[in-house]
């Protein structure tokens, strides 16, 4: 629920890092007050004048052209299309098992589509054995070589490479740096704890700076100030050498943080591919909805659609209006899609001409510190959240538990979904 | 445990051990007795181990034992290993599972039909029997166990450990030697180490394959001990047991030192940890 806080919290720095103009870097902190402007307005920040996905012209560098992948009956990844274009920062969110890791294994050259094909820079490299690829691979289970030093795992990709010795050693030295192992140079991996194991891997990965970097869950084992630290590090590295990056992770804050745009997969399939923001105020089905942050999903009918303007009669809350241009029929079956963050809850029941009002009993309170999510129980049964922000520490009347509430939420908030 | 030994089990293993050990021991007090006899003890002396050495006999019948036992146990660890790693590393390729059980047929396979099969293969093919068809014989069995060895390590063995390494540029042969091999490389061994051993107490495949000016240790002492048991074969069997003895302890004191070393490094790795938590 507090994601959306965290990732503004954590894009900041970041931006600085990118350079972003600062006016730009100030919207994003300002979402929130936008919830009520038009549509033409910007979905969240941009991080970099950086789209070429929407240039239709523009070349993806990698592409994943109808791929299936099965094993036996099982079928790992199904007829996929995808597009990453060069210097991408590019993530894949997904439930465990729905082939992120065999998506990546395909393009590193470790499995081979049983359908379909992979172009990389437009050519095809499904006859260039993993070992001419120019593509570099950190592995789920880090796969360090165990009689090695931490200093030789990293220079081995770069001794294959024939580099001389001295630029060996310095390049070692600096990615050493990177991942704050200086001391640990001359450990075996089997005298690393964990998360260092997992420095070394993302360590010797990047030692190379090859065109595209794999990465299978980079961060996974680290504590959260190292996870955020290590995140700008790799976008910084990433802008800086101007490499494309194909990341798997299963922390969303992490894919909204550091992605220029995330896939979201489920059973081999993707169910959307967008920006961080648009992911999160746009997503496209129920699944994508629910796996990035907190929602609520509130069922109901259409009774109107018309003019940019959906009506959905629902059983919670009667009629609710959202602002969308949507193509779908009068009695079909929608959710309303509304963040706990762009509903308004209080004790006064709002002004007559409010959009979208509901009311309920107050069912439970989180409180988190920085914000209190109150779960309101509708009517009908159903519980809807609302999320406030605790600007002050005395309330004179504070919401409290079977409270009859009141909730609200802008026609510009929500979306509606019809999968 | 701590409740102190009682008599029952100090009973049990004195009777244990003296069981294992007492026939062995017999065996080294009588290979430095003075007289002829076997039973009867007359003093103490090193002659029948100076006899020994003057015996070209026994001599040439262990040098032969250990040619074949170095050979062979080297061939025997290659094709071993090869076996293995195909068996675990290639999945399921057709006929794996007839592959595997050939494999493993000679583990269980009774060594007279072994050796009998093996010559008479030799008398068909003509091959004239002599050190290279006991070399071969003791190939054929002893790589089984090898390769068992070798396989129960490589499944241990993460395969993306290899696929790390082609990731970085690494060709496959390439790979197999500097990363493969050095990771098993400890089960490689211990795969020869069994292999010699097999080979250097083997009597029966020997007898069956073996051919004039080839005959092994084994075989030399069970011709003799027909005639009569004498002080030289208790001094040849207890040079045997020193060199097993000397070869399993400097084993396992390896192993132990490295697992002390490992135990520090972690302590150590602990200790260094702890600052940057802080
Ligand atoms: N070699 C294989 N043989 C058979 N099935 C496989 C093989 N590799 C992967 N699979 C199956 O394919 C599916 C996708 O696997 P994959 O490793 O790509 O998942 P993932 O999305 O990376 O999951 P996680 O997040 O848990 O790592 C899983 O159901 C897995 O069991
Ligand atoms: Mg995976």
């Amino acid at each position: 629920m507090a994601t959306k806080g965290t990732a503004a919290k954590k894009a900041a720095p970041r931006k600085a890092a990118a350079k972003a103009a600062p006016q730009k870097t100030a919207a994003r902190a300002k979402a929130k007050p936008e919830i009520s402007a038009e549509k033409s307005k910007m979905v969240g920040s941009v991080r970099r004048s950086f789209a070429p996905w929407t240039d239709p012209d523009a070349k993806p560098f990698i592409l994943y052209e109808n791929i299936t992948k099965r094993f036996g009956d099982f079928t790992a990844v199904d007829d996929l299309t995808l597009g990453i274009y060069e210097r991408e920062f590019f993530s894949l969110l997904g439930g465990s098992g729905c082939g992120k890791t065999t998506l990546l294994r395909m393009l590193a050259g470790f499995e081979t589509p049983t359908e379909g094909r992979i172009l990389l820079d437009g050519q095809d490299i499904s006859k260039i054995p993993p070992y001419k690829r120019p593509v570099n691979m950190m592995f789920q289970s880090y796969a360090l070589f165990p009689h090695m030093t931490v200093a030789d795992n990293i220079a081995f990709g770069l001794k294959q490479d024939k580099m001389p010795k001295g630029e060996i050693a310095d390049r070692v030295d600096e990615m050493l740096k990177l991942v704050k192992l200086e001391q640990f140079k001359s450990r075996k991996p089997h005298m690393l704890s964990g998360g260092q194991r997992q420095r070394v891997a993302l360590a010797r990965s990047i030692a190379k700076r090859p065109k595209v970097l794999l990465l299978d869950e980079p961060l996974g084992a680290l504590d959260k100030k190292l996870r955020e630290q290590t995140q700008f590090e790799l976008i910084d590295l990433q802008q800086q050498l101007g490499l494309t990056f194909q990341i798997v992770t299963h922390d969303q804050e992490e894919a909204m943080t550091v992605s220029d745009r995330i896939a979201v997969m489920n059973q081999g399939k993707i169910i959307q591919v967008s920006t961080p923001a648009e992911m999160y105020e746009y997503p496209n089905s129920r699944f994508v909805a629910d796996f990035i942050g907190d929602i609520n999903l509130i069922e109901g009918t259409i009774s109107s659609v018309s003019g940019g303007k959906v009506t959905v009669e629902t059983a919670d809350a009667g009629k609710l209006v959202v602002n969308q241009d949507l193509k779908a029929d009068k009695g079909q079956t929608a959710w309303i899609a509304i963040r706990p963050e762009k509903v308004s809850i209080g004790l006064k029941k709002p002004a007559a001409r409010t959009a979208n009002v509901m009311s309920g009993e107050v069912w439970d309170i989180g409180y988190l510190g920085d914000v209190s999510t109150y779960h309101v129980k509708m009517p009908a049964g159903g519980i809807v959240k609302a999320l406030q922000t605790n600007a002050t520490r005395l309330v004179e009347r504070p919401i409290t538990w079977e409270d009859q509430a009141w909730l609200s939420f802008s026609p510009d908030g929500a979306v509606v979904l019809l999968s | 445990m701590n409740r102190g030994a009682s008599w029952f089990n100090v009973t049990s293993v004195v009777l244990g051990f003296a069981f294992l050990y007492l026939p062995i021991l017999i065996l080294i007090i009588f290979s430095f007795n003075e007289s002829r006899l076997v039973t009867v003890w007359a003093g103490f002396s090193t002659k029948w181990y100076v006899e020994l050495f003057r015996n070209e006999g026994l001599m040439n019948a262990a040098w032969v034992t250990a040619r074949v036992a170095f050979v062979s146990a080297s061939i025997a660890t290659v094709l071993g290993t090869l076996a293995a790693i195909a068996l675990v590393r290639f999945g399921r390729f057709h006929g794996r599972t007839l592959f595997s059980g050939m494999v493993y047929a000679p583990l269980v396979m009774p060594e007279v039909i072994t050796g009998l099969s093996l010559l008479l293969l030799f008398v068909a093919i003509n091959f004239d029997r002599g050190f290279w068809t006991v070399v071969i014989a003791h190939i054929t069995f002893s790589m089984c166990f090898v390769a068992v060895v070798v396989q129960s390590r490589l499944v241990t063995f993460d395969a993306s450990v290899e696929e790390a390494a082609m990731d970085l540029g690494c060709p496959p042969a390439k790979t197999f030697f500097i990363i493969t091999l050095p990771i098993i490389l400890p089960a490689v061994i211990s795969g020869w180490m069994l292999a010699f051993t097999l080979s250097l107490d083997d009597l029966v495949i020997a007898s069956f394959t073996t051919g004039p000016g080839a005959t092994t240790l084994p075989m030399k002492i069970y011709s003799q001990v027909r005639l009569g048991v004498t002080p030289e074969i208790n001094a040849v069997c207890t040079i045997l047991i020193a060199l097993v003895t000397i070869g399993v302890v400097s084993a396992s004191l390896v192993t132990k030192r490295q697992e002390v070393e490992r135990k520090r490094a972690e302590a150590a790795a602990v200790r260094a940890d702890e600052p940057e938590l802080a």
